[in-house]
């Protein structure tokens, strides 16, 4: 398993996360190239079936991360957004999907710092969980 | 407290009472209409039908042992828009369910319509049916309802009513502003009527039937229906988790699906004009479909067979009543109301909602609290 690399879906938001992702790219932080960053406008467009999407495709885990409570640019997109990954967290798992390969997170504009360190911590845990069952038994 | 009154049977007939009452219901004047189950004339075929004629009730059955389809989303097109006046709606009580869930979705509104509820002792598939009644109508309803009625069978030579109605734990109406009662009642000799709501005793006062009691034998007998049901449901759940336990299980139980997509059109809450699996983001480029097979050599078509079930279950399972038409209109018998029922079970438990129950109850998807689910944040809020 020592050279299995993780494929991760990241569902970030404009004003938070995504722009937390800019600071640590001008900051010169490093963070594993595992991630593959989406934007979206809002945590709240996030429709579970993009996450469904990204499990059947293949992904080894998905994160959705926006603005923290109180900080949504849209007032309440990201308590919307909790609420689809718990039903989310609620069906998955009914199936085998390991529950620590959904991750919602909290990171602010400012947070440079927490993007990077995140997604490390996020890469190593998802690398000890290994490959999603589905890669090997999905045929679509 | 309910008002509640009786309809008199005579010949040990119900059915006809039930008509007379019907009938007496359109005569007062109040309603514009009244929708209720008929034998068609062409054929004998059960089928929803809008009445205005109180002389055009002679087919209306609705303790048939049959619901072709879930009335609900009928009613919600029949209340979407201000109506100048009442109609009233004959249905099920899971049909009763999901119209207040299209309600709540704003599919449909309760401002027109009196919902008279039926205890439902179940029903057979559209397959089935036929097999059962033949060419009989209230005959073959008669003999259900004198075997099936306070715990006898429902069974008839090597079939039994729908997996969803041996499954289902609401066998008696919910919301109903008017409600007629079988369980525990003498149905050769007396129907109950119980008015809930102040809408259903105004038009029950105006048919003038004599006040009744509530028989004894009548919380006893659904008590012991609602035991047995739920036993079976909690067996169908614990069967259901486990043959759908890993994604390659999954993945078996629904192999035989084609991607028809009848699940979804029958399904009373499942309500979007355009349902996304029919857009262009599933049209797919024909190069699309070579690069997938490449990834493993080989591509079972059509595609999106889990993804559309695993869709429909983030987007509609906390709104499922089970009502069953899902595996009804599966032309290759996919247990797909299993299934539905019990992921529905999880996720409406996970937010303390129950589809059906409350026209109060907001639909879980639609609110939120500032504190809440902690877990799902790691702890974080």
């Amino acid at each position: 398993m020592a050279d299995f690399e993780p494929t991760i879906i990241a569902f970030v938001c404009n004003w938070c996360t995504y722009t937390a992702a800019d600071l640590a790219g001008t900051s010169r932080l490093t963070y594993p190239r595992n991630v593959r960053l989406i934007r979206v406008m809002c945590t709240g467009m996030v429709d579970p079936q993009y996450v469904v999407k990204a499990f059947l495709a293949g992904a080894d885990a998905v994160l959705v991360s926006g603005c923290h409570p109180g900080d949504c640019h849209y007032i309440n997109g990201n308590f919307k957004a909790r609420r689809r990954i718990k039903l989310l967290k609620e069906i998955l798992p009914r199936f085998g999907f390991d529950e620590g390969r959904l991750r919602l997170t909290w990171i602010g504009a400012s947070e440079g710092v927490d993007f990077a360190h995140t997604m490390t911590q996020l890469v190593d845990e998802v690398r000890a969980l290994g490959p999603n069952d589905v890669r090997s038994q999905m045929v679509l | 407290m309910a008002k509640i009154a009786k309809i008199e049977v005579t010949d040990s007939n119900p059915l006809t009472s039930l008509k007379g009452f019907f009938k007496s219901l359109l005569e007062t004047g109040e309603l514009k209409g009244l929708m209720v189950p008929q034998h068609l004339p062409m054929k004998n075929v059960v089928m929803p039908t809008l009445v205005t004629d109180p002389e055009k009730l002679e087919g209306a059955d609705p303790l048939a042992p049959v619901f072709p389809l879930n009335a609900a989303k009928l009613v919600g097109r029949l209340t979407r828009k201000p109506l100048h006046g009442s109609v009233a709606a004959v249905l099920r009580p899971c049909e009763i369910r999901a119209f207040i869930e299209l309600v709540k979705l704003k599919q449909g509104s309760m401002e027109e319509v009196v919902l008279v509820g039926v205890d439902c002792p179940g029903a057979y598939s559209n397959v089935n049916y036929p097999r059962f009644a033949g060419e009989n109508r209230d005959d073959a309803t008669l003999k259900f309802l004198g075997s099936a009625l306070d715990g006898g069978s429902t069974a008839f030579e090597d079939f039994d009513i729908s997996t969803a109605c041996m499954a289902c734990e609401h066998p008696v109406p919910r919301n109903a502003d008017l409600s007629i009662g079988l369980f525990g009642v003498d149905v050769n000799k007396e129907l109950i009527i119980t008015a809930n709501t102040d809408k259903g005793e105004d038009i029950l006062d105006k048919v003038g039937l004599s006040a009744a009691e509530e028989p004894g034998a009548r919380e006893g007998a659904i008590a012991a229906l609602v035991e047995k049901r739920t036993a079976y449901r909690d067996r169908m759940f614990e069967e259901t988790s486990e043959a759908t336990s890993d994604i390659e299980k999954l993945n078996n139980y629904l192999a035989s699906c084609v991607n028809c997509y009848n699940c979804r059109v029958a399904c009373p809450v499942c309500y979007c004009r355009e349902c996304v699996f029919l857009t262009d983001a599933f049209d797919h480029e024909p190069v699309q479909y070579l690069s997938w097979a490449k990834g493993k050599g080989m591509l079972k078509m059509p595609t999106d067979t889990v993804f559309f079930h695993l869709t429909r279950l983030v987007h509609m399972s906390t709104a499922c009543v089970g009502c069953g038409q899902c595996s009804n209109a599966c032309p290759n018998n996919v247990p797909v109301v299993e299934l539905f029922k019990t992921l529905a079970s999880y996720t409406q438990k996970a937010f303390a909602y129950e589809a059906g129950r409350s026209p109060e109850e907001e639909p879980p998807l639609s609110v939120f609290h500032e504190a809440e689910f902690p877990e799902v944040t790691g702890g974080k809020h």
